[in-house]
């Protein structure tokens, strides 16, 4: 009868060792999903919304630029600069940048590079179409309104 | 008592792993930003030669579709002031006006869903065809981007819905195809086929910004 008792006390427990690897599943998970961000954003980024969202196919091919009021307007004012990789351009270095991201990419897609583009939703068309004119100096003519997807009313 | 109080400790205490595991979890779902490659795709105009000027571009003031935006985020559609909501559907009534098509355009034509062929009104003073109607899209140096991505947007929208509505798929499906296998570039070839998406984005203006 003793012995019985003392089963039943056991049991009543629920077997919570399996827990830690459950959780250590869900966090692998997003420790291999986790893309940490490789380079600091000096300027500000929030990004229009936009409902006819395409995916690009090839993310190698797509090198960044970033538009968008600094930040830091202590330092780098307040109209909006463009950024790429990690430091602030102006607008003439752009062919400069554009020519070094090509150069990285393998000579057959060289004249597939895609340039995606997020930029602020204040900023205004004059400084947009700068850049955009000095990639079409570049011969970088594809390029990606980077946006986010709209909840549409209907 | 103390006896069975041993033998409990004997296994390691593994209670609070499930916490630790819960912090770094915790830790990774707020740092993460999953990284989305999404956007409205533009292929720029070549750009300009000095010694070799574009051509002159003579077409018919009928087939160019203008949108004007100014500093104020305002629009001009057609010379006229307007909203952005409907400014899809007026892209599509202009695209598929068939005003005067040519032989090539009435083929298209006849090739065409019900659906779209009930859009033709055959107006003498909107577009010719689908190959002739460009959709012009100018800007002042004024206009913030959020507008401009907008009225972009919606011009790709008028585009999609026909080429999704001519190979009978909803239109985000038909975005979604990436032509990665030959029936899925085939979906695309016909849906795009005698229609080109030709949206103009012209140098934007500099008064009045």
């Amino acid at each position: 009868m003793a012995k019985f008792s003392k089963k039943t006390k056991t049991s009543e427990n629920i077997p919570t060792s399996a827990l830690p690897d459950i959780i250590f599943m869900l966090l692998f998970f997003f420790m291999v999903t986790t893309v940490l961000r490789e380079q600091e954003i000096l300027v500000e980024q929030k990004i229009p919304q936009a409902t006819q969202l395409q995916k690009l196919q090839k993310k190698t091919l797509i090198s960044y630029i970033y538009i968008g009021k600094p930040k830091n307007t202590g330092l780098y004012g307040s109209e909006p600069r463009v950024q790429a990789n990690d430091a602030l351009l102006t607008p003439a270095d752009i062919v400069q940048w554009v020519n070094q991201e090509r150069d990285m990419l393998p000579e057959a897609d060289r004249n597939m590079i895609t340039i995606s583009m997020k930029i602020d939703r204040d900023v205004k068309m004059g400084p947009i179409s700068d850049v955009q004119t000095e990639l079409r100096e570049a011969d970088a003519r594809r390029v990606l309104y980077a946006s986010v997807g709209k909840v549409q009313k209907d | 008592m103390a006896r069975k109080k041993n033998r409990m400790s004997q296994e390691v205490n593994a209670g609070s792993m499930a916490d630790i595991a819960f912090l770094l979890l915790i830790f990774f779902l707020v740092t993460t930003t999953i990284a989305s490659d999404k956007g409205i795709l533009n292929v720029l105009p070549p750009k300009l030669d000095p010694k070799n000027p574009p051509p002159e571009i003579d077409k018919n003031e009928r087939n160019i579709f203008t949108i004007l935006i100014n500093a104020n985020d305002q629009l001009l559609v057609e010379g006229e002031y307007a909203e952005a909501d409907g400014l899809d559907e007026k892209i599509k009534l202009f695209v598929l006006n068939f005003g005067q098509p040519n032989e090539e355009a009435q083929g298209l034509y006849n090739s065409l869903p019900a659906s779209l062929k009930a859009m033709s009104r055959r107006d003498p003073e909107s577009s010719d065809h689908p190959g002739e109607a460009v959709v012009s899209i100018k800007t002042n140096r004024g206009t913030s981007y959020d507008r401009y991505l907008e009225v972009f947007d919606l011009a790709k929208k008028a585009y999609f819905d026909i080429y999704a509505e001519r190979v009978n798929l909803r239109t985000d499906e038909y975005r979604a195809l990436t032509g990665k296998d030959d029936a899925e570039q085939s979906l695309i070839d016909r849906g795009k086929e005698g229609i080109p998406m030709a949206i103009s984005i012209a140098e934007p203006d500099k008064i009045g910004s």
